[in-house]
């Protein structure tokens, strides 16, 4: 029984209740969803990239805009580390599989069932939706027949999202190896536990919010209607009290890849291991309790402006933590630079100068000029695509080997990592010369004073995006690679490098006993 | 396009150092407060400078030093008490040090007690109301027939030629320098903002709700800024423009207003 193999064809993968398949299915999803949501990217790109309308209507560039975020927050980002989390964590901690199985593959075939609904919203009369990814009422009342199919495919998504979430909690409490007692888990299983209790605590909310949404369009409630004695600022509460936890949703993960990969190409065990753990829990505590530092115009009372700021600047201090731990990780370690840890590094860099940003933002009075302007749109694509994104490159390449057996392509991978870096900075530094300059976000088009930088982050979308096809050669050609040992690099720590490369289709079938266990561990 | 491309990638690297033409930071502005705000944010811009010093100069050192391909054998420490205490205090202490100034202007900032005057704005897809609670004069402020014209796909029309492109309208709302405004602010439809960098305002307009803010402008001047809250497909094209006269313009103004009954209050 244990040694049966795979289904055939199709059935393999639509029946499938592998952790590996649904892994690899969740990840190859996410890199789809990746280029859809950024070729609405490069529409937006191309026509910023000088002043005039040249190529699209501003209702497009609405949806187009609306439609990225959407793609680029649900369909690939948090999908790829679902992708990870189902590949890695039962490898990490000793399991046969995830726990709950077929639950597992009821997750994975509701998001293309979501966002076949959300894209097929552009070809519907009124187009997609154009309100912007935040929803924000009383605009998101004003889209045309997507709204429905906007509020279902969320639905969707969030049903996705918490049986993800729920299914890697159970795993990870109950299917440990025997004395891997929980602070012994390695950081990405950690910052995965972590993730998975703010999936389910906050994805219902933004399910409330959305639903309220839909019974005042359609069932005549009045909750965000001032004219029937609703507030539509109650929806931003709601919406950020969501947003602001999924903000570290797409980022914890990425910390635990991040503190993977550093010790590995160290040759030195993560510094501070426990002090990690403790950082992520208290930056998933803080997210809770700074929901309306989004909401600093909506004309909040003094005291709400100053309890928001304070504890938003508190961030900084856990999210310090991890930066400075990595850079001790690195201290008078013994360092090499293939391409993951070539990632990991750019990410703990450029990570950190959306860190900075952060902090500015958080403050108050200047926080009023920058809301709502291209500072914002700079800072958080500096932690989502050198953040979010670069960590799940480093990821891809760090694991590769071990899902396919063979070594990719090192040169590609370099060359790949360079041009993203080079491109990436070119795209989203010189947002925050517009946004402080006063461009506001969202527009199609804009005064020639902004012609310059638009021009030169357009010139930096393209590259960026052309580059990432390096990528695309680098997975297709993995298998004409070396082939790969079992432990793949010099010096890794953790279980996933004591099976066999590739991994088997079923491994730890009975526990690791202790002594492999220990081995792995420390 | 090449004229652009050695232009632009200097004007990166430089950005700081680079012609008028590059605007790349928060202007100073025209009031007291405009100015304090300036101040917070290169208060919180240099802190993070320093620090940005202190950390990336330690990684890259170790980078450089601590190579492999030097020979370097890797130490196993894992953990350092002192280091993580000083590390996680610290940080506490810089934050405050940014805390306190940007809550004192911000109690400034919500103070809009005893305003020399009063306007109500109303934001609408897509232009703005403007309402003067102490006299009837009441307009609406919509984008400038210049750029108006030049805006459409494929107008012909090159936004270089037109002054103040997208940030032009036909009536700016007009207020005397040196007067304490209190804006009043609301909308109609959807959501708006309104933002002018240089008075260092921007607050939401939102319907059924009354928002207040306050500026007072010190220089005669004009400011441009735009509305900074997606309000639909013409978001971009509606700009803010406020017009700070000297105090005998701007009662020459009034009058003018007043006198004029057919442009107001349509």
């Amino acid at each position: 029984m244990a040694d049966h193999g795979p289904d055939k064809g199709i059935k393999r993968w639509l029946y499938t209740t592998n952790h590996k398949d649904i892994g690899t299915m969740y990840l190859i999803f996410s890199l789809v969803m990746f280029f859809i949501g950024g070729s609405m990217a490069l529409v937006i790109r191309t026509e910023l990239m000088q002043p005039g309308l040249q190529f699209v209507h501003p209702e497009f560039f609405n949806q187009m805009t609306t439609m990225h975020a959407l793609i680029m927050v649900f369909g690939a980002v948090m999908p790829a580390f679902v992708g990870l989390a189902n590949w890695m964590i039962p490898m990490m901690i000793g399991a046969p599989d995830m726990a709950l199985p077929r639950m597992n593959n009821w997750s994975f075939w509701i998001l293309p069932v979501a966002f076949g609904i959300l894209l097929s919203t552009l070809f519907m009369p009124g187009g997609a939706p154009a309100s912007g990814w935040t929803m924000y009422p009383p605009l998101v009342l004003q889209t045309g027949d997507a709204f429905p199919f906007l509020i279902f495919s969320v639905h969707l998504m969030g049903i996705s999202s918490i049986m993800g979430a729920i299914n890697i909690i159970v795993t990870i409490l109950n299917m440990r190896a025997p004395d891997m007692w929980l602070l012994k888990m390695p950081m990405f299983v950690w910052t995965w536990l972590i993730t998975a209790y703010l999936l389910i605590a906050v994805m219902p909310v933004l399910a409330g919010a959305v639903t309220m949404l839909l019974t005042d369009q359609f069932f005549g409630t009045s909750f965000f209607l001032a004219a029937g004695g609703g507030d539509p600022v109650m929806f931003q509460h709601i919406f950020w009290f969501f947003g602001h936890p999924e903000v570290y949703i797409m980022i914890l993960p990425a910390f635990g890849v991040v503190s993977e990969i550093i010790p590995t190409f160290s040759r030195k065990p993560l510094f501070g291991h426990d002090s990690m753990v403790y950082a992520a829990s208290c930056i998933a505590f803080l997210s809770f309790i700074v929901w309306a530092h989004h909401m600093f115009t909506v004309g909040m009372p003094l005291s709400g402006q100053l309890f928001f700021m304070f504890a938003t600047m508190l961030i900084a201090v856990p999210t310090g933590v991890k930066i400075f731990n990595w850079i001790g990780t690195m201290w008078r370690g013994s360092l090499t630079f293939e391409t993951p840890m070539l990632f990991a590094l750019a990410f703990v860099f450029l990570f950190t100068i959306g860190g900075f940003s952060g902090v500015m933002l958080a403050m108050v009075p200047a926080d009023i000029q920058y809301h709502d302007s291209y500072f914002v749109v700079a800072h958080f694509h500096y932690v989502l695509v050198p953040g979010s994104i670069f960590s799940l490159f480093a990821a891809a390449y760090y694991w590769l080997p071990k899902w396919t057996g063979h070594m990719y392509n090192e040169t590609a991978g370099k060359l790949h990592f360079w041009l993203s870096t080079f491109f990436v900075n070119l795209t989203f530094f010189p947002m925050h010369f517009l946004g402080l300059a006063g461009m506001p976000r969202r527009i199609p088009d804009y005064s020639t004073q902004f012609a310059d930088f638009n021009w030169m982050a357009s010139v930096g979308a393209i590259g960026f995006g052309l580059s990432q096809l390096i990528f695309v050669y680098v997975l297709l050609t993995c298998k004409k690679g070396a082939k790969a040992t079992d432990r793949v690099w010099e010096a890794p720590k953790g279980l996933e490098w004591t099976v066999p490369s590739p991994a088997p289709y079923h491994t730890f079938d009975t526990p690791p006993v202790k002594r492999v266990a220990q081995e792995a561990f420390e | 396009m090449m004229r652009k491309l050695l232009c632009s990638v200097p004007g990166l690297v430089w950005a700081g150092a680079a012609s008028a033409d590059y605007a790349v930071n928060m202007p100073k502005g025209v009031t007291e407060l405009s100015a304090e705000t300036y101040e917070i944010h290169m208060l919180a811009f240099w802190w993070c400078v320093a620090i940005g010093v202190v950390v990336f100069g330690a990684m890259l050192y170790s980078l450089v030093k601590h190579r492999k391909s030097k020979g370097v054998q890797p130490a196993d420490f894992s953990h350092s008490t002192m280091a993580e205490v000083v590390w996680t205090a610290l940080p506490c202490f810089i934050l405050l040090f940014m805390a306190v100034p940007a809550a004192e202007t911000m109690i400034k900032l919500e103070d809009s007690r005893d305003p020399d005057m009063s306007v109500v704005v109303t934001g609408y897809q897509w232009r703005w109301h403007y309402d003067y609670q102490d006299s009837d004069i009441a307009f609406y402020s919509s984008l400038a027939e210049s750029s108006l014209k030049a805006r459409r796909l494929e107008s012909g029309i090159d936004p270089y030629s037109v002054e103040n492109y997208l940030l032009e309208v036909d009536n700016p709302l007009v207020v005397p320098v040196g007067a304490k405004v209190r804006v009043l602010l609301t909308s109609n439809d959807v959501l708006h903002a309104w933002w002018v960098p240089d008075l260092a305002i921007k607050k939401d307009a939102i319907p059924g709700i009354i928002n207040e803010t306050w500026f007072k402008a010190d220089v005669a001047g004009t400011y441009r800024g735009q509305c900074a809250e997606l309000c639909g497909k013409d978001h971009g094209y509606m700009p803010v423009v406020v017009e700070v006269l000297e105090a005998d313009a701007y009662a020459e103004w009034i009058a003018g207003q007043t006198a004029d009954t057919t442009g107001s209050n349509e």
